[in-house]
């Protein structure tokens, strides 16, 4: 692949590259710099393998005063800075520059502070996602947002990318579970916005650098909303014969006042990858599965369930299968979890992320279909169906690069359609550098020139991740 | 004098901001006008009405979306959504007996001013629940952020930057809110008698329990009665008796829970969230305090002893309402600092024109904020046209 430009890295700063490292190596101990080639190989990339740059130099700060130190040093220098967290962006949102120094928090890892009474953690910004929820579990809490990658994937970047994940129809995504941030600005002013309140003061900073895909600053802190975890949660799978009538079935589960908590679609090639990886006890006889999860207690359960399951048989379902036991309610999960792992296995993919509004589910899945196989290509989607986030993992042959390219091209043609209906780019995923060339088919001028007034606002020098989510052409605010 | 200007669509409001801008000429953005004693006063000679933009644009009962132009009527949108069961999630106040206004609130200010009531416990704040936004900025260009479906990660948030800007980065046009399901039963437990060091506590088990609770909240002493406990759960029949029995079960170390008869609650609910507990008498100054919630009943006390508050909590003790007369600078100094130390915020939701001119109605922000907030101003807004100073001077 290559159809995505970046900018041609800035001969004064790689000619100045001896003298950067060694004013990095005056702010960090030497654990905390990574020079070698090598080393910084390994920072290359993230999720979105098709694009490679290997970075000037990574730092890896240990605490904000180290972060405000390299950033304030690579302001003053004009140098490019990526900000990464466990590197699992899908959009490439972490993806270097030549001419950058990367700052990963990866070493900023502590749970500094549990406040049940208060319902908040506060968190360095490179402790995982899970590892939230492992820490406040046997409370009988848990931090909502649980985006696949959560095992590996920091807190920082969910802030960064505003992640989602399977349990948002009830419980938000992260800007609706955050409460405050220690943000490190451009040059290095360390600021804190909001905090253990449930409402911070002035305009809500919080929720624009949520989803700000470090353009705005570098998080070094967070404080997160944790919840009481229901009494207990079971999911049930239904196969129909169609897709049709599953979108019906889901549309009249909302009708009825039910907010489950996931409500998760799979088609048939999605179905048999992720069968054939995890042995959850997919049903193959039908076009389209849906695992719907509720909560509460074992009688609340059953009842909410009852309903489902009436409204499901009025829409034709062909297979119920109630989880049984919290093994089963693993399996289950674990074949929607690992459908990007699975299809891994057999082919290689590219997993697209665009949102639309539901009703145009019919339409937009056969419209998928035949996009994909204009191209040659096959696809697989899996969707929050409750939502409309739709994930179409579109396979192809790497080593194919006329396949890679038709991936690219089926992809962007498929979020052009999500826009199309009344939808958007990416649900949860990002922009990154992966659709920054889409986004005059979301915004026109004036909305874009909007958005980068404010980012210029932050960082008027782009400095910032500066190679991702707007467009390179038309930057002049 | 003021003239009144009443666009009658979106590209009209537009020309007219271009029009302010060849005179220099500030404008003051209205809705319904039911809430003109808040904020700093701003100086502009004209006000621009954009209740001629009424309208639902958009509803989509199944997709649990609705949109509509920024001077619609919340009313009116909230009986469209009753009629297919459903609702704003968060409890959107509604402030004419607080201010003792007159007109029709209308949902542009709503989303302009992020006001949220008793449910923003459990269902989020209003910024939570917006997910697109139209707005005519200062430069009288017509902008869109956000859009119709509830999860969208495409370009920097400018929706949520309008939510609680108060009209500062722009005059919203067009809003649309994600909706939630009407619950098929509400349920209020009380609890009497308790301290308000102890209803925060009570609050807090209830809330920390799996239970959901859609409100909590503690109005101490007035005259003659006693202090009150109120947690709402609300849902499907089946599950409500099954969450108050066990909830009532949990609070036993607290004293016995009533329940309350759902017309009584319902008003009691709406009274707390539209602040109308404490608006008598109508001299008086009040407030509105955000803090850790597990810190209200301290700083309420530390406040009490510089100086006579009376005092409502909601929010499990996360939002506290307080009246005070005005002299002085109606307890700003001694209740920002109680505020600042439980770890929150004051603002000033009431006051006289003068106090509100001598008093800073927003919290005053560290410089590197204001500073920030000012570039982010001067990028919506770059000659200060729209809602000048309503926020802070200068913004």
């Amino acid at each position: 692949m290559g159809a995505i430009a970046f900018p041609t890295p800035q001969a004064d700063i790689l000619a100045r590259r001896e003298s950067l490292v060694a004013g990095l190596a005056r702010l960090l101990p030497a654990e905390c710099l990574i020079t070698s080639e090598d080393e910084r190989r390994a920072y290359e990339t993230d999720a979105f393998t098709a694009y490679r740059r290997v970075p000037m130099a990574v730092a890896l700060p240990r605490t904000t005063a180290e972060v405000s130190a390299v950033l304030a040093f690579c302001h003053a220098e004009g140098v490019p800075v990526v900000p990464r967290g466990a590197g699992t962006s899908l959009a490439g949102g972490a993806i270097p520059q030549e001419d950058a120094v990367v700052i990963g928090v990866s070493k900023m890892n502590r749970i500094l502070e549990i406040d049940y009474a208060n319902r908040f953690a506060r968190v360095e910004a490179g402790v995982t996602n899970l590892a939230i929820t492992s820490a406040v579990s046997a409370e009988g809490f848990f931090y909502a947002p649980d985006p696949s990658s959560q095992l590996a994937c920091t807190i920082g970047g969910n802030i960064g990318m505003n992640s989602g994940g399977a349990h948002c129809l009830k419980y938000g995504v992260t800007t609706n579970n955050i409460l405050g941030v220690t943000l490190v600005l451009v040059d290095g002013t360390v600021v804190e916005i909001g905090g253990e309140a449930m409402d911070a003061p002035g305009y809500d900073l919080l929720g624009l650098v949520c989803g700000s895909e470090g353009q705005l600053g570098i998080i070094t802190e967070a404080t997160v909303r944790i919840l009481r975890a229901a009494e207990g949660a079971r999911p049930v799978l239904f196969g129909f014969p169609t897709s049709e009538q599953a979108g019906q079935a889901v549309a009249a589960i909302i009708a009825a006042g039910i907010v489950p908590v996931a409500m998760e679609f799979m088609d048939k090639p999605a179905i048999e990858i992720c069968e054939a990886f995890a042995k959850a006890g997919y049903p193959m006889d039908v076009e389209a599965l849906l695992i719907i999860e509720v909560e509460g207690s074992d009688p609340e359960m059953d009842a909410t369930l009852a309903r489902i399951v009436a409204i499901a048989r009025e829409h034709g379902v062909k297979t119920v299968r109630e989880s049984k036991s919290a093994m089963e309610t693993a399996a289950i999960w674990k074949g929607r979890k690992s459908a990007f792992g699975a299809t891994g296995r057999i082919a290689d993919y590219i997993c697209m992320d665009g949102t639309i509004p539901t009703g145009q589910l019919p339409y937009v899945l056969r419209r998928i279909d035949e996009i994909v196989k204009h191209h040659g290509l096959r696809v697989a989607n899996v969707f929050h169906a409750g939502d409309g986030n739709l994930h179409p993992l579109i396979l192809y042959n790497v080593n194919d690069p006329g396949e890679a390219e038709k991936a690219e091209e089926a992809g962007n043609d498929i979020l052009k359609l999500c826009v199309e209906v009344g939808g958007c780019l990416t649900g949860e995923h990002g922009v990154g550098i992966e659709k920054r060339d889409l986004m005059h088919h979301q915004f026109n001028r004036v909305d874009l020139q909007q958005q980068l007034r404010v980012r210029a606002a932050f960082d008027a020098q782009w400095i910032l991740n500066p190679a991702k989510v707007f467009p390179l052409d038309g930057r002049a605010a | 004098m003021i003239v009144v200007r009443r666009p009658r669509d979106e590209e009209e409001l537009a020309a007219l901001v271009r029009e302010a801008s060849g005179h220099g000429a500030p404008l003051a953005i209205e809705g319904g006008g039911t809430r003109r004693g808040l904020g700093r006063p701003v100086n502009a000679g004209i006000t621009v009405s954009v209740g001629a933009l009424n309208g639902i644009t958009l509803y989509e009962p199944a997709e649990m979306v609705i949109g509509a132009l920024a001077g619609t009527p919340l009313a009116e949108i909230e009986a469209a959504l009753a009629e297919k069961g459903q609702m704003l999630g968060f409890e959107p106040p509604d402030h004419r007996r607080l201010y003792g206004s007159t007109g029709a609130p209308t949902i542009g200010a709503v989303a302009a001013g992020n006001l949220s009531g008793s449910r923003r416990l459990w269902g989020g704040a209003c910024r939570d629940s917006l997910i697109g936004v139209r707005f005519v900025n200062g430069l009288g260009e017509i902008v869109k952020s956000g859009g119709r479906v509830m999860k969208n990660v495409t370009g920097l948030d400018l929706v949520k930057l309008q939510a609680g800007a108060w009209g500062t980065l722009g005059a919203l046009t067009e809003v649309t809110f994600k909706v939630v399901p009407r619950p098929e039963v509400t349920r209020t437990l009380v609890l009497e008698g308790l301290s308000e060091a102890q209803a925060i506590e009570a609050m807090s088990a209830a809330v920390g329990s799996p239970f959901e609770m859609t409100g909590a909240a503690h109005l101490p002493v007035s005259a003659g009665g006693m202090s009150r406990t109120l947690l709402r759960i609300e849902g499907f029949a089946f599950s409500v008796t099954y969450r108050a029995e066990a909830l009532a079960g949990l609070l036993k170390p607290f004293g016995v829970t009533g329940s309350l008869p759902e017309t009584e609650a319902d008003t009691l609910w709406r009274d707390i969230s539209d602040g109308a507990v404490l608006a008598e008498p109508r001299d008086r100054a009040i407030w509105r305090l955000s803090v850790k919630p597990g810190a209200a009943a301290s700083a309420v006390a530390s406040i009490r002893t510089r100086r006579e508050v009376a005092a409502a909590y909601d929010w499990a003790g996360g939002l506290i309402w307080l009246a005070t007369d005005e002299s002085d600078d109606a307890g700003a100094e001694v209740i920002r600092k109680a505020a600042r130390q439980a770890r929150g915020h004051a603002t000033l939701v009431r006051g006289s024109e003068g106090l509100r001119a001598r008093v800073a109605v927003f919290e005053p922000e560290p410089a590197p904020i204001a500073a920030l907030n000012r570039r982010i101003k001067a990028g919506f807004d770059p000659e200060g046209l729209i809602n000048p100073g309503k926020m802070h001077a200068g913004l």
